[in-house]
């Protein structure tokens, strides 16, 4: 990939947005989308773990337990996925799911970075740090 | 019901809320909750948690064909991005503290909102405003292709639209849904965004905003795997299946009864928290 070169300082009347934004959307868009259907096979691929086993049982949700630890902590997520547990699998794919959007802010960072737009590299690691603070700083450890 | 009777129909009904919520542009996540909570009896702290996956799976889905079109804007996005994000964590925050009913109000208030938004006539877009110092300083201001050829806009009102775009991320963190109705307020009124510009940018800017609580939700145990697996799958087939039939579809029609349905789901809502039933 070559480096933009940050077109935005030459004005245009109708290309006021450098070019380098466009390539840098396709770019995110795809990591998206891969990204989601990434997730999408891990969650399927655990529901049929997840059904296999317990299609007959009854379904109660409500009453509000909150799900035990194997199923809200990135460790215990791993560990169940594992044992072969297949909500351990779904809980997998979630995480997969959260972790797209976040891994195109990081990928943003870069993007801005070859624009050498100093603010926007700013603004985005504000949001990366928010993001993290939320995933990390919230209770969900490793 | 037993799981395999439930996952089938919640997956359906997540198909349709998809489905219906990508050809009207109103979103699916904002009938979610209510149908769930309403029609299957879930708490609506797990139904919050399952909604909150599906709206990063149906914006991170529909991103790459949003791209092609050219209209989204990173940079507005970006920047709008602290303040939902911030806003997104405040509304996790909250939504672990507030009683059920008290959630529910506000969730029919924002679907009564929503419909009477879908009723309106969208506000003609901008010609020819005068650039913005604040915006052109953030290096908002862009253009997008139009039958015209590239039409160039300035962005305006930029604090007024942080701001607004805060309560949205804490609305967003608080009920699970995207927020498009503040979104509307806070990018095509406050900011006066061309409406084609601002609903991809938004689209971009739902995905980060609920990841940003969805982490919360998470570690709280609001998501459980049973119930978001078969809604997240289920609003992600509708939506991605919803983007390819919108060329051919009449939407006008679908939107009426897509806000009549979000209207009496938003009464159900308020009458259900008034009356401590839920």
């Amino acid at each position: 990939m070559t480096a933009a070169k940050a077109p935005a300082r030459q004005p245009h009347p109708f290309q006021a947005r450098p070019w380098g934004d466009r390539r840098l959307e396709v770019i995110l868009g795809n990591l998206l989308r891969s990204g989601v259907l990434l997730s999408a096979a891990v969650v399927l691929s655990g529901a049929c773990v997840y059904l296999s086993h317990h299609a007959h049982e009854p379904a109660d949700y409500r009453i509000f337990r909150g799900e035990p630890s194997e199923f809200r902590t990135v460790a215990g997520i791993v560990h169940s996925v594992f044992n072969g547990r297949g909500r351990g699998l779904i809980q997998l794919g979630l995480l997969l799911l959260i972790a797209t959007p976040i891994a195109r802010v990081a990928f943003s960072i870069v993007g801005f970075g070859i624009e050498r737009d100093r603010m926007y590299v700013g603004f985005t690691v504000i949001v990366l740090v928010i993001l993290l603070y939320s995933l990390l700083g919230s209770g969900l450890r490793m | 019901m037993t799981i395999l009777e439930f996952t089938a129909v919640v997956a359906i009904v997540s198909f349709v809320a998809g489905l219906l919520g990508s050809l009207t542009g109103l979103g699916g996540g904002v009938v979610l909750v209510p149908l769930l909570t309403l029609l299957f009896h879930v708490d609506i702290r797990y139904a919050i948690g399952a909604s909150l996956v599906s709206v990063i799976a149906t914006s991170s889905g529909a991103a790459a064909a949003y791209v092609k079109e050219g209209f989204s804007n990173i940079r507005i996005g970006m920047f709008l991005e602290i303040a939902t994000t911030m806003g997104a964590l405040l509304g996790a925050f909250l939504a672990t503290r507030t009683p059920t009913s008290a959630l529910a109000i506000i969730f029919g208030a924002v679907l009564l909102y929503s419909a009477y938004l879908s009723r309106k006539p969208r506000p003609l877009d901008q010609r020819n405003l005068p650039p913005d110092p604040l915006a052109t300083r953030l290096r908002m201001n862009g253009s997008f292709p139009d039958l015209e050829g590239q039409r160039s806009y300035n962005v305006q009102h930029v604090p007024t639209g942080f701001s607004l775009m805060f309560g949205a991320g804490a609305l967003s963190g608080m009920l699970g849904i995207g927020s498009g109705a503040v979104k509307v307020l806070a990018m095509d009124q406050a900011m006066r965004i061309p409406f084609k510009v601002s609903t991809t940018t938004s689209n971009f800017m739902i995905g980060v905003t609920a990841a940003a609580s969805a982490g919360v939700y998470l570690s709280r145990g609001y998501v459980d795997p049973g119930l978001a697996m078969p809604v997240m799958l289920g609003v992600l087939a509708g939506s991605l299946f919803g983007t390819r039939i919108l060329v051919k579809a009449e939407t006008k029609s679908l939107r009426l009864v897509f806000s009549v349905v979000i209207l009496v789901l938003g009464l159900q809502m308020l009458y259900k928290g008034f009356w401590g039933k839920i």
